[in-house]
């Protein structure tokens, strides 16, 4: 058996003795697929709504049936004045309120603009503004309908939602799942592991032996590619298993970008751990380093269009948002390499430049 | 009490002489706080839009031409063929196609009514929502506009049109209270500190034990008079006091960088800071005492913290998850400071608005603490 199979052998029996690391390295992912699916949505369900009616009639009746009747409302409270929302608000009984003018349905019916004044408690911008457009568009549907009895005009805009018809939130997260998981799962335990060597003085033995440089940290990182691997495959599993998250472009395809950004991570984990001596330094380092701005950079949950300009520019230099483009592309849009070859270039020169940092900065002689 | 000082300082010379560590836990938690907190937003400007106008006539020039000046949209490419359209969405670089049939204006005039096209790269998400609303905004704006005009159109087509009568108009007006700008950076703020400060200080103590362990020196600490609240205590304090230190540092930060309003008093909340910090630190202790290694400590830190994180309300709202989700988030302490700090910060609440979160984090703390301590056994297997 040469030295570097014996290598091999020890960092696989490393992990499959580290039950707890093994297990929630596992779990992970699995949970997080599931979290994503049934419990993060970005959409807005149930408002609870006010409204506010000093004169009903029927065609102010007939705007409140319009908010009760859409699931995006739940109609909580029919008011007969103003006076009482503060309170309302501020004790979270309601979100969102519309308000008619006293002189509502008079004002309608001779032609003039009757006012309609929409509060929604925006202490939650995100939201706030998500409710403002929901209770505009019921208004505007009423609008359009008024101004087409009256013999006004109409445009209809007919919508379609392009590879993703039903919005469900679990198709868009999991391609940035798969990102996530595969960034944290290389990067964090290929920097960690290459630390505890040193750490532990161990790397001293590994560096005495026949074994290049280049063995050595090949010999490291294989066990976590394929623990990598195993991990896209879980996700991409259940995803289609429990979500039934289509898989529009070819399979080969998106487990090889997988497979070439999984060398992406391990060359951020392994430049990491070359310039750190302690654990916790890499530990810091890849958690800190790479959790947030994965989960905000990479356009997983925001997107990337929606910032300023200054972090679209740093955006370009986290990798997980290129996966996150070629992941999309293969799984929603059904696209190949024709379409997704920009990026792969990107993602392919990004590894080689952090291979070649990483294999400079690693020194067989100790300080 | 001097034996948990002593420890603490220990602690304390570890930190301070390992620059390394310092300046990661010091500076990455500020850092990321200026630049994440512009990153959180779901706020559409410039969606790029392609035009398919298959009509070609004053009224649709119009409608492109509203779409041009709105502001939301910018118009990259325009061309009578669906085909480059499909192209440039699967290629990704547009996010809208606007599609004006042919007898777009012919419909408008004989019937009052036409249809555009609508489609939106739903890829993105919600804002794949929020683009849609701006579009029909402008399509019944523009619905209004040319109404009295249609009349000289007619005569160009040569069409008959219904007589022109009084149209109901409604005038809409929105407000949002609590952040009138809707500037999502005040909101986010201190949400991103939050998270950072928590996870900052999670790892290190979380690491904290794993490493005496692996390094040995655990045995020797075991040895020694202290007794098991005592090591909890001194090992949690050094930790206290920086992530005390980052949370106040942060706050200011927040205040001075991006104006983020102090409503409510900065006491109240550096006073529940300090009962959060206790519970959060002591999960990541209680992590510690149970793992044998680093590594485990790490996975088994982020673990936790991935799921504190997204059922925080810090990126999506809690609102609108389901009920069960609603309930296991009650037991998740960031999601009960971001509320605090969020209610404290921007709607200025006060002592009596916050206590019932307030007291299930006190709980919380003293529910961690005593388990950490328990756990912690001063024999070796």
């Amino acid at each position: 058996m040469s030295a570097f199979t014996g290598l091999l052998r020890k960092e696989w029996l490393h992990i499959l003795r580290d039950r707890r690391t093994l297990f929630v390295v596992i779990f992970m992912p699995i949970l997080q697929v599931v979290l994503f699916g049934y419990a993060i949505r970005t959409d807005i369900s149930g408002i609870r709504l006010a409204f506010v009616d000093p004169s009903p009639d029927a065609s102010s009746i007939e705007l409140r049936n319009r908010f009760a009747a859409t699931d995006a409302f739940r109609l909580v409270r029919v008011l007969p004045n103003a006076g009482t929302l503060d309170r309302l608000f501020a004790s979270g009984a309601i979100q969102q309120a519309v308000i008619l003018d006293d002189d509502f349905a008079n004002r309608l019916a001779r032609g003039l603009p009757a006012r309609v004044l929409v509060v929604a408690d925006a202490s939650e911008p995100n939201s706030g503004s998500a409710m403002q457009s929901y209770a505009v568009a019921v208004i505007q549907g009423f609008q359009r309908e008024l101004a087409a009895r009256g013999g006004g005009v109409q445009i209809f805009a007919e919508s379609r939602m392009r590879f993703n018809p039903t919005q469900a939130s679990s198709n868009l997260f999991v391609p940035g799942l798969i990102a996530f998981v595969l960034t944290i799962i290389s990067a964090l335990m290929t920097a960690i592991s290459l630390t505890r060597e040193k750490e532990t003085g161990t790397m001293e033995i590994l560096l005495v032996s026949p074994l290049k440089p280049l063995e050595i940290i090949v010999g490291k990182v294989l066990a976590y590619v394929v623990i990598g691997f195993v991990s896209v495959l879980l996700v991409v599993a259940e995803a289609r298993l429990v979500f039934s998250v289509p898989l529009r472009g070819s399979l080969l395809l998106l487990l090889g970008e997988g497979l070439l950004y999984i060398l992406t991570s391990l060359s951020l984990g392994i430049l990491i751990s070359s310039r750190t001596s302690s654990q916790r330094v890499a530990m810091i380092g890849a958690l800190a380093g790479t959790m947030l701005p994965t989960i905000l950079l990479s356009g997983f949950i925001f997107p990337i269009e929606s910032m300023p300009w200054p972090l679209r520019l740093i955006a370009n230099i986290v990798p997980a948002k290129w996966f996150v483009i070629i992941a999309r592309g293969v799984m929603l849009k059904g696209v190949g390499l024709d379409y997704l070859w920009r990026e792969t270039l990107i993602l392919l020169v990004m590894t080689t430049l952090l291979v070649a940092a990483a294999t400079r900065s690693f020194r067989i002689r100790l300080a | 009490m001097r034996r948990i000082l002593v420890l603490a300082w220990t602690e304390v010379l570890h930190v301070v002489r390992d620059r390394a560590t310092l300046a990661q836990a010091l500076l990455i938690p500020l850092v990321q706080l200026l630049v994440l907190a512009n990153a959180a937003t779901f706020e559409i400007r410039d969606t790029p839009t392609y035009v398919v106008d298959q009509d070609h006539t004053n009224a649709s020039r119009g409608l492109v031409t509203r779409f041009a000046a709105s502001g939301n949209f910018t118009i990259v490419g325009a061309s009578p063929s669906p085909e480059a359209a499909n192209e440039r969405l699967l290629a990704g670089d547009v996010t809208m196609v606007l599609t004006i049939p042919r007898d777009f204006e012919r419909d408008l005039v004989r019937t009052r009514a036409a249809t555009v096209q609508l489609v939106v790269n739903a890829e993105k998400g919600m804002a794949a929502g929020i683009v849609q609303f701006y579009a029909s905004r402008i399509l019944v704006r523009y619905a209004e506009e040319i109404a009295p005009t249609l009349g000289t159109l007619a005569a160009s087509t040569g069409s008959d049109r219904p007589p022109q009568r009084g149209v109901a108009q409604l005038d809409v007006r929105t407000r949002a209270w609590f952040n009138p700008t809707l500037d999502y950076r005040h909101y986010m703020v201190p949400g991103i500190l939050v998270a950072l400060v928590t996870l900052i200080g999670t790892l290190l103590t979380a690491q904290n034990i794993a490493r005496e362990k692996e390094l040995g020196t655990l045995e020797q600490l075991n040895v020694t008079p202290i007794t098991r609240g005592q090591f909890i205590a001194g090992k949690l304090l050094p930790f206290w006091v920086l992530g005390m230190f980052e949370l106040s540092a942060g706050l200011l930060l927040g205040r001075v960088v991006f104006g983020v309003p102090v409503l409510g008093s900065p006491f109240l909340l550096l006073g529940v800071s300090a009962i959060y910090l206790v519970a959060a630190l002591g999960i990541g202790l209680w992590i510690s005492t149970i793992v044998e290694t680093q590594q485990q400590a790490m996975f088994v830190t982020f673990f936790v913290m991935m799921i504190y994180l997204l059922m925080s309300g810090l990126f999506t709202p809690i609102d609108s998850m389901p009920r069960w989700v609603q309930i296991v988030a009650e037991l998740n302490p960031v999601r009960h400071f971001v509320a605090i700090s969020r209610a404290v910060l921007v709607k200025g609440a006060t002592f009596r608005e916050i206590q019932q979160p307030l007291l299930i984090l006190v709980v919380f703390a003293a529910v961690v603490f005593t388990l950490a301590v328990r756990q912690y056994s001063k024999r070796t297997a």
